[in-house]
This record gives C-alpha cells, structure tokens and sequence, in this order.
C-alpha cells in the first residue's frame, strides 16, 4: 500500500499498483486528476510533470511507491500566481503542455521567486511545447518574476 | 453588394447557428474546432459584438456531428474568414429579428431603440424587454439575404485585447482533452514496423479481463486499467512477427530519378495548367530542399468510440469530423446515421495528424467489444512514426537581371509529394491508416495532383513580386515512399523559403540591400511594402546578422514580414535566434491577442523546423525518428523574444494567420545565416553538420 497527499488530501493505492508509474494512479477514475498529462512515457518531454515535496518530476516514469508519505502536487491543485498569471496571459496555444509547464515553473519560482528569463527558459527545457507558446510562456513568467 | 456568406448558403436556417438558452444565455454553434489558436473565443467575440451582449453570456457549440452546421475541415487558415463571417450574419439576423419584435411591441421605431446586454430599451420609456423575454424558443427563420452588420467604428469588443481564452482554464486546472475522456477500457494498438509489412503472427496469451484484437494486421488490446492496456500492448509487440509486403523503399529524396518522372503544371493566372512546360535558361539559378517533416503533436493520437444499439459514438480531435464520418461510414459499411462523432481538444494539430487514424482504430475497437467505450491512445512512437508527414519539396530558382539589378525573368519549378490526404468522401479510397492492415483491406486513394490555385505543392509558388516575366510551373511526384498530407502552410513554407532566399542572393549578387531590392519589385502593393516598413522599423534595421523575409499567405490572406537575427557559434557551427520581429496585416484584427499568439505559434514552429527537423529511415525503409531525441524540436532556452507589430484594418475582412510566418521566417533564417556567416544554406535544416557542410564546399 501506498499513502500519500496529493494537493493537501491523503490518498491510498494498493499494494499491486507499487510499480505503476504515478501518472496512471492519478489519471485513474478513482482520483480522476487529469493535469498530468502522457505525451511520450520516455522523460523526453515534461507533459506528465508533478510536484514531489516541490520538486517537479517525470509522472510517466516514476514508481508510485516512491512517493510513500510525501507531498504530491499536480497543475489542478496548483492555485498559484504562476498558474494564474498563464492562464491571465492565455499564455498557451492548444494548451496541453501547459500543466507540466506549470508544474516546473512553479517549483522554481518556491526557491528562486525572480528568476531572470534565462534561469526559467534553462529550467523549462525539459518542458516540449510543440505549438510555440514558449515566447508568451516566457514573457510572462520574466514579467511575474518582476513583481 | 456582399454575397451571403457560404455556410449560409448550405444551412440557411438561423436556429442552426443561434439560440437563447433558458439561463439567460446565447448559444453559437459553429462547424469550426478549437485547434490551439483560440478560434472559439474570437467567434464568441464577433457574436458578442454583433449582438451587443458581454461575451461571457455566450456559449460556443463546436463541432458536433448532426448538432453543428455542416462546416468541413478546419484547415487553411480560413475559420474567422468563413465561419465567422458566417456567424457574424447570422448575429446580425438575430438581433434584428429581436429587435423588430421589441419594436413592434414596444411601439417604437426600432432604430429608436438601444440594446445593453440584451436589455433593449428606448428613451424616456421605463418599460424594458430582453432577449430572452422576446425569444420563443426558435427563430423559425431561413437566412436568404443580407442584413446590415454593425459597423467597424461602433466595435467594442472586436480588435480589442483583453479577451481570455474560453479554453485555457480548464486546460490548465483539469480535464479538456479527448485523452481525458472517460472511458470503461483503454485500449492501444501494435503497429507493424512499417506500411509495407504485414502480420505473421503472434505468440502471445491475453488473459482476462484484458482483449485481444486482430483483424488482418490491425492488432490492438484493451483493459479496464491503463497502464495494464500498455503493458499488455508492450507483451503483444514483443511476441508478434510481421513480414516485409514488397521490396524496401530505399530513396526518400527528390533526386532526379524522381524528378524526370514527376508530371508538369505550368502555372497560369494562377491556376495549374496542362500547357506543356516551356524550358527556360537563366543567368541566375539556386536549388532549395525541405526533408519530410511531422506535425510531432505533443500529445500522441487519441479517439474514444462506443457501439451501443446500433450507433457508434466517437469522440475525435479530427479536424473535419464531417468528412470523417462519411468515411468511415463507408469503411465499415454503415449507415451515416449511425455514427455520431463529437469533436474534443486534442494537442495542436496543425493539419492532418493522427487524429483522423485514430478515430477510425477507435472505431475498429469497440465494434469489435460492443457497449464498452474504449479510450485508445497511440505511443509516442507510433506517433513519431506512422503520422502523415508533411512532404519533403525541391525548389529549383532561376531569373536574369538586368544591369539596373532588375529582375526581367523569373522562374520557379517546385517538385514534390501530395500535401492532400485528409480523408474525404470525395476520394475514391478509404485515407485512414487501418484501412490498408485489414483481413479485407480497403485502398487509399491513389496521390492526385491539385489543379486548383494556392493548393499543395504550390501554394505561394507564385512571387509577391511584379516580374516583368515569369514560369512558375508545378512539378508532382506520384510515387511517395511514405504517407503524406498537409502540414501548416502546406507548400507555402518551402515556396516561400526558396522564393525570399533567392531574392536575398540576387539582392547580393547586384549589390542592393535586401529590402531595397525587394521595394524595387513589389511595384504598388501597398500593403505589403506597409508591413515591410513596419518590420524594418520595430527592428531597427537590418543589421549584420538579421535576415528578412516577407510573404502573403495564399496570395490572398495575411501578409507578414520577419526579421530574424542570430548568432552562429563559429566552433560548434551551431545557430542561435536571440531575437524575431514580427509584422502582419491579417484585413481586420478581431482579437490581437489571439492573432499575435497564432503569428509567433508558426514563426517558431517555423525555426524548429528549419534548425533541427528531418524523419529519418532505416535502409528498410522503417522511420528511425521515433522520439524526441531522434527528432528533437526547439527547446525553451533556443526560443527567441519575440515582438510582433500588428497592421489592423477595420475596413476589411479578416482572413486567417495561423499559417502566415512559416515561410516568411524560414527564409529569413537563412539569410540571417547568410548575413552573419556568408554562408549559404539552401537545404534544410540547419544542423551544425549542414553548415560545415556548405563551409567545406
Ligand atoms: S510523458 Fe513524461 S516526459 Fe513525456
Ligand atoms: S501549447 Fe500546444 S504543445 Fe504547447
């Protein structure tokens, strides 16, 4: 059995989903969280990305039981000023990249609250957008880590 | 006069496109999908506009097989131009037939009345009427003339900013995709290796409650859990065999065996012609190429369907779910009435994905688990693998100049593969990828060469330029050796590319700067030398490492100029784009906002394409770029800052833009090269190992 929260609520999954990759668990009816998104399964792209005790990992691939007793956060639980200001920017084209985005951003902005644009765009790299959203998605988040 | 608009003509009835709902809403319908440009929020604006109510209270109903007006693909950068000039209309009917009525009930002239909101009202008359009061639940009326529409100058919402996306919250805080439907099995396929290898066998048990499928060579599992279904799917892929059908492709290139073979249409006035083509020798000539490409969405193909008493019900982010379910009707010999295809988000498309194929796999599935509904998506490298590339394209370019460094003669052979596949009820074949795997196949339509202008190979194959004389002649190579269809900006992107690189080496070759070499030939066309200005000055010039672009979309639809500047590491040959200008005039500019996202959207989509993208094979003709490390896209730290300058004319009708920079930029790219290295690149894309390559010539 695995425990853990996931944006502030306890959650529990059998014994027999030790080895799923976490995003499937989340995804599941049973949660129903579908922010993580599946965009290649293989760490290439960043789509699936969630929050583990404010780090931002690859939900494809990670093991739910590595999340034992810590704090998963997704882009639905997010209500941040990240997530607020690229919503606001309708800083996204067909949008499906955009909780991965973030989910990342948002764990730069906890220990470094003004970026400079390049320090996100660096961060950010692991993040694919295939529509070109990248300059307002940068614009943006360099205009938050102004303020 | 104005002619009805065209989806007008084919649904003419007004409760089609507008109603009032009881919560004191509008519902719009409209044909049209959301492919990531935000097109349902810049309809929402027109009809907020026209009927004068906050457009918040309208509700946009989008493609809905038998629900929506029958409104074909959404393609061509041609929604705001069609739907919503359809639309538009079809708001003013509804105001003015709801306006009328207040009149008349009111007692007051109507052009004594004012509308806020929905609330009419007249001066001096406490009594008010809304919409809603006035409504009777259908407007029982057939649109056959015209009405008046507002004016541009009494515009409030129309070409303001400001206007959230309807779309994105729901994208950002939960479920919005066709991959995020609900579903009580999730299902994934097995392709073969390749379209030219067939099933031998497979050794593998499924056991329950997971699902096997196999029809011919159309393999696929299902289970109620999903990581299970792609486990299984993994087992299956492991123990199947599959045998090569016919000897494998081994050319993907546009050589000259290809060349002598393809069919030759000599463009006139526009228009692809059977005149036999007149060969022309010319002082100058350049060769351009372009690899095949991928759309490469980021979230692989996905469709869900169920068969339930008798109807199959898809959910699909087809561009065209019209054409879609006639096809597939055919396919499975049904009855268009039994299928229903709902539209839903998927990730941007931009032309004719998987998303097609995968409805159709779908379809395949449930009818094979009937009253389950099944969520199938494809892998990553399924998607990277078996989606219809846009086409690889030679252009061959050649003009004489005059000593004034005018050019006299001009000519463009563009040579390539079809960028038509979309399947379409029209088509002789059955254009969805399982069709062919079947026990009891079912042919694709055999390549045709569009006669028609601005389509395919030669979209924007004719120069912007005022030529004295010019051959612009379309070359079409029947024989692909892989699966293609259109890809945002079809031939425009390597017309338009080997077009604005060509005038960058005459430009050179007479010693004239590249944007006065192209003023000297673009002659009265006002527009396109206001967006050249208006490039040159939100750039301040072009200087030593900054190249420059500049294309009408179609001919006909937005007109757009980039300048690109770049930086080339002169030891790792790689090229970096700090900086992009963009300037367009797109006639009226209904939301900039929207606009400028779907301008920088293609220019760096465009620059991604030229600086890393090409499918690669294996010599068994199997394509090795499955994933994004084998086809790598521009990464957030490659992205330039980006300023965009908008050119709006109230006065004209919009037209489409999501299509308008990709050539512009890929050329500017080049000649930026050009400017700060004196290196010519004529053959995308850009790799490092390109350049050593035309360093070491
Ligand atoms: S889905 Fe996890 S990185 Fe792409
Ligand atoms: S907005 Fe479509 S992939 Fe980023």
């Amino acid at each position: 059995m695995t425990t853990f929260q996931l944006n502030g609520h306890d959650v529990q999954t059998g014994e027999e989903e030790r080895n799923t990759p976490l995003i499937y668990i989340l995804r599941s009816p049973s949660i129903g969280d579908m922010t993580p998104k599946l965009g290649c399964g293989l760490e290439q792209c960043g789509a699936c990305r969630v929050l583990v005790d404010s780090e931002a990992v690859y939900g494809c691939t990670l093991p739910t039981s590595a999340v034992q007793s810590r704090h998963v956060e997704t882009a639905a639980g997010l209500d941040t000023p990240v997530r607020q200001a690229l919503i606001e920017a309708n800083a996204t084209q067909c949008g499906y990249c955009l909780p991965g985005i973030i989910v990342t951003a948002e764990a730069l902005f906890r220990t470094n609250p003004h970026p400079s644009r390049v320090e996100i765009a660096h961060v950010l790299d692991s993040q694919l957008c295939r529509c070109g959203s990248q300059p307002r998605v940068l614009k943006t988040l360099t205009e938050l880590a102004r303020k | 006069m104005k002619a009805l608009p065209p989806g007008l003509v084919s649904t003419p009835s007004l409760d089609r496109w507008i109603g009032l709902s009881e919560n004191r809403k509008i519902v719009a319908y409209t044909g049209k999908v959301e492919i990531g440009q935000g097109l349902l929020t810049a309809l929402r604006t027109i009809v907020a506009e026209e009927l004068d109510v906050a457009p918040e209270s309208i509700l946009v109903v989008s493609a809905h097989t038998g629900h929506t007006p029958e409104e074909g693909v959404t393609a061509g950068s041609m929604s705001i131009e069609t739907s919503g000039a359809a639309l538009r209309q079809a708001s003013a009917w509804a105001r003015r037939l709801l306006i009328d009525d207040a009149a008349a009930r009111l007692g007051i002239a109507a052009d004594q009345l004012a509308i806020n909101n929905g609330e009419i009202t007249a001066p001096g008359i406490n009594e008010s009427l809304d919409y809603w009061q006035l409504y009777t639940g259908s407007f029982n009326f057939e649109i056959r003339a015209l009405t008046p529409e507002k004016s541009p100058d009494r515009y409030r919402l129309v070409g303001h900013t400001g206007q959230s996306r309807i779309d994105v919250p729901a994208k950002a805080t939960g479920a919005a995709f066709v991959h995020d439907a609900s579903a009580e099995l999730h299902a994934r396929v097995i392709r073969p290796p390749s379209l030219n290898h067939r099933l031998t066998g497979i050794n593998a048990e499924v056991t329950s409650p997971g699902e096997l499928i196999v029809d011919g060579s159309f393999v696929a599992v299902a289970h109620p859990h999903e990581f299970k279904a792609e486990q299984l799917a993994m087992t299956v892929s492991a123990n199947a065999t599959w045998h090569r059908l016919d000897a494998p492709e081994a050319n993907f290139d546009i050589d000259e065996t290809r060349r002598v073979r393809a069919a030759a249409f000599p463009i006139l006035n526009g228009t692809p012609t059977l005149t036999p083509p007149t060969p022309i020798n010319t002082a100058h000539r350049a060769s351009y190429s372009r690899p095949f490409l991928m759309h490469a969405s980021l979230g692989p193909s996905a469709a869900t369907a169920v068969w339930r008493d008798g109807t199959l019900t898809i959910e699909s982010a087809s561009q065209g779910i019209e054409p879609l379910r006639l096809v597939i009707a055919r396919a499975l010999r049904m009855e268009d009435a039994n299928i229903e295809i709902r539209h839903i988000a998927g990730a941007g498309c931009y032309g004719h994905n998987g998303a097609d194929d995968a409805a159709f796999d779908a379809a395949l599935i449930a009818l094979a688990l009937p009253g389950r509904k099944v969520l199938l998506k494809w892998s990553r490298a399924d998607e990277h693998g078996f989606e219809p590339f846009g086409p690889a394209m030679r252009m061959e370019l050649g003009a004489d100049l005059d000593d004034d460094g005018h050019v006299l003669t001009w000519t463009h052979d563009v040579y390539g593969f079809t960028h038509v596949s979309r399947p379409s009820p029209h088509a002789p074949g059955v254009d969805l990828l399982a069709a062919r795997l079947l026990q009891q196949p079912l042919s694709h339509s055999p390549p045709v060469p569009r006669l028609t202008p601005e389509v395919g190979i030669h979209r924007n194959a004719l120069p912007i330029y005022a030529f004295d004389t010019q051959h612009v002649t379309k070359h079409f190579i029947a024989d692909s050796p892989v699966r293609t269809s259109a890809l945002r900006g079809l031939g425009a992107q390597g017309n338009v590319f080997a077009i604005e690189s060509f005038m960058d080496e005459l430009a050179h070759f007479s010693g004239t700067g590249p944007d006065v070499f192209r003023r000297r030939h673009l002659g009265h066309d006002t527009r396109a030398l206001a967006v050249l200005d208006a490039v040159l000055e939100s750039c301040g010039g072009l200087t030593g490492n900054r190249g420059l672009g500049l294309a009408r979309y179609k001919n006909r639809q937005c007109c757009a100029a980039v300048v690109v500047e770049v930086s080339v590491d002169e030891n790792t040959a790689e090229i970096q784009v700090p900086r992009l200008w963009i300037a367009a005039d797109a006639g009226r500019v209904i939301d900039p906002d929207g606009l400028r996202n779907q301008l920088e959207g293609g220019a760096v989509q465009a620059l991604s394409w030229c600086l890393k993208e090409a499918v690669t094979f294996d010599t068994e003709g199997v394509v090795t770029s499955r994933d994004w490390e084998s086809y790598p896209i521009l990464r957030f730290s490659e992205i330039p800052e980006v300023e965009t300058v908008l050119l709006d004319h109230p006065e004209m009708d919009p037209v489409g833009a999501g299509e308008a920079t990709v050539g512009p930029t890929s050329a500017a790219l080049a000649n930026a090269v050009f400017a700060a290295t004196g290196l010519r690149v004529r053959d995308l894309p850009m790799t490092p190992q390109c350049l050593r390559g035309v360093a070491a010539q």
